[in-house]
């Protein structure tokens, strides 16, 4: 019995060699890239560009900007979809929840290079409004999921049992359902926030090049073969990312299971 | 009650709106030859012809850049299936830390942005000496697929009979048929979907290809389009193509989802 369970347990032994050799030795050849010059010999001037380098520190505060608003905005739009898609008196349709998924399943650089023509053809200049609009627009659907996946899944006598007990509509929202689907406004924070700041075609497209998000320098450097450069840039964004990851509370893992 | 259900339609039917404005415009402004989009200059077929028939340098190419798109989606999430199919069985008879471990490790690509992905994995390939082109692209494919496919056959394994599998052994199956006759039929659900998802992720991605495909000339749908866009000029046979592929998904997750709602009904009753 132990040793068809061994054996069976070792399935995963291919996925895992696969795993270390193309995540891990990758995400730590950027370590190794960002402390090391282009001879090999260990340096910190690449990591120190980012803290002294005006153009990079200027594009990463404007990147935390933009994916903070965008990341705001995709709550306050997204949050009343999701609850009035999950609320089943006002919506009795999974198709129409669907629709709201679908567009994260098309090409997202066609979706940005159509909504920029609409830009060109109503005469908007592109900028900082167009490039919000279409942040919005595009990640809009990854705070939508998680928020109704949540919301659809809470047991619902919570707020009934708020309401009988004399509660407000108001105060149910504030004090029962709002609090209850706080993990789905974090898994949609994160899906909404980190991509934001490492986009770098999108940006281009909706700002016709003038504003560069963070992913845009990152590519950029290894456009111009600075290799070195580009991954401390990388570098500093993987550890964003780690602490991020510390800070917010585990997900649950099995409403993971079936993304579509 | 009745007013708060009128302004909740009228919501969600606003935002659909400005969601589906884009691709909408695309869809009808393929149907008529202008260049520059909102110049409506008569219903015509015209950019539909040409897109099929490659009759211009730039839809050739641009059927070229779906071919190749479609070549690695297909390839990188079969295979992303068939490694994350047996992964999840592995995983799933592991157990403690090590089962952690993995699931951890399974997670990293799924939260690591996309230039994080395309950056690492160029730089893996330039410190093998690796040249870029169909091979680099499939791999990084499957790389960033498989812990979807992973996700999505987890939960079926959890669903299954665990003793099925061995009451086939102990009637005299081999592994191999085991696997063939009694484990993959019960995991197919799972499989199916994390095979869909595995081929939408590889047909959407940018930043990876564009990453790993370096400058070997190989050209997917996204990579074209980022080219196109760069030189200002959007290539009109693009707008046909988008609408199709746009109605081909919106078929495929209508068919998928209707047909998982239908089982599950039919399971409450």
């Amino acid at each position: 019995m132990t040793n068809i369970f061994n054996k069976r347990s070792s399935w995963v032994l291919p996925y895992f060699i696969f795993m270390v050799l193309f995540v891990v030795l990758p995400l730590v050849l950027i370590g190794f890239y960002a402390l090391t010059d282009s001879n090999g010999h260990f340096t910190l001037s690449n990591l120190a560009a980012f803290f002294t380098d005006a153009k990079i520190i200027n594009s990463f505060l404007v990147s935390m900007e933009v994916a903070l608003e965008n990341t705001i905005i995709c709550i306050l739009i997204g949050y009343p979809v999701a609850y009035i898609l999950a609320d089943k008196d006002l919506n009795k349709s999974a198709v129409t929840a669907l629709l709201f998924i679908l567009p994260m399943w098309i090409n997202a650089l066609m979706r940005t290079l159509a909504t920029a023509e609409i830009f060109n053809t109503l005469g908007i200049q592109l900028g900082k409004g167009t490039l919000l609009f279409g942040m919005a627009y595009d990640y809009l659907p990854f705070m939508i999921y998680p928020i109704y996946n949540v919301l659809n899944k809470m047991d619902k006598s919570y707020a009934e049992a708020a309401q009988d007990l004399g509660a407000s509509p108001m105060t149910v929202f504030t004090k029962v359902t709002l609090p209850l689907s706080m993990p789905g406004i974090l898994s949609g924070v994160l899906m909404v926030f980190m991509p934001t700041v490492s986009t770098f075609a999108v940006s281009e497209i909706l700002t016709n090049n003038t504003i560069q998000l963070f992913g845009s320098v990152i590519q950029e450097q290894f456009y111009n073969l600075m290799w070195n450069q580009g991954a401390a840039l990388s570098f500093v964004m993987l550890i964003i990312i780690g602490i991020t990851m510390y800070i917010s509370p585990d997900k649950d893992e099995e409403a993971e299971g079936g993304l579509i | 009650m009745n007013g708060k259900k009128l302004i909740s339609k009228t919501y969600l039917a606003l935002i659909l709106f400005i969601l589906y404005a884009p691709i909408v415009f695309i869809a009808v402004f393929s149907f008529t030859e202008a260049k520059s989009l909102g110049n409506w200059t008569g219903f015509t077929l015209n950019l539909y012809k040409s897109l099929f028939t490659g009759a211009t340098p730039s839809s050739a190419s641009l059927i070229a850049a779906l071919k190749s798109t479609l070549i690695v989606a297909v390839i990188a999430s079969a295979i992303s299936t068939f490694l994350g199919t047996l992964a999840a069985i592995g995983i799933y008879n592991l157990h403690g830390r090590r089962k952690t471990a993995i699931k951890l490790l399974n997670n990293i690509p799924m939260l690591n942005p996309d230039i994080i992905t395309g950056v690492s994995l160029f730089l893996l390939f330039v410190f093998l000496h690796v040249s870029k082109g169909y091979v680099t692209v499939i791999l990084a494919h499957i790389t960033f697929c498989t812990p979807y496919v992973v996700l999505n056959v987890l939960p079926k394994l959890a669903q299954m009979n665990p003793n099925i599998y061995e009451a086939a052994l102990d009637l005299g199956a081999t592994p191999g048929q085991a696997l063939r006759k009694v484990m993959i039929p019960q995991l197919s659900p799972g499989m199916i979907s994390g095979f869909i998802l595995a081929f939408t992720m590889s047909l959407d991605d940018f930043a990876v290809t564009y990453f790993t495909a370096g400058s070997s000339g190989l050209e997917t749908l996204s990579t074209y389009i980022y080219a196109d866009a760069r030189k200002g000029g959007l290539t009109p046979e693009l707008k046909p193509l988008m609408t199709i592929i746009f109605l081909v998904i919106l078929a495929v997750l209508l068919f998928v989802n209707i047909r998982t709602f239908k089982k599950t009904k039919d399971k409450t009753v």
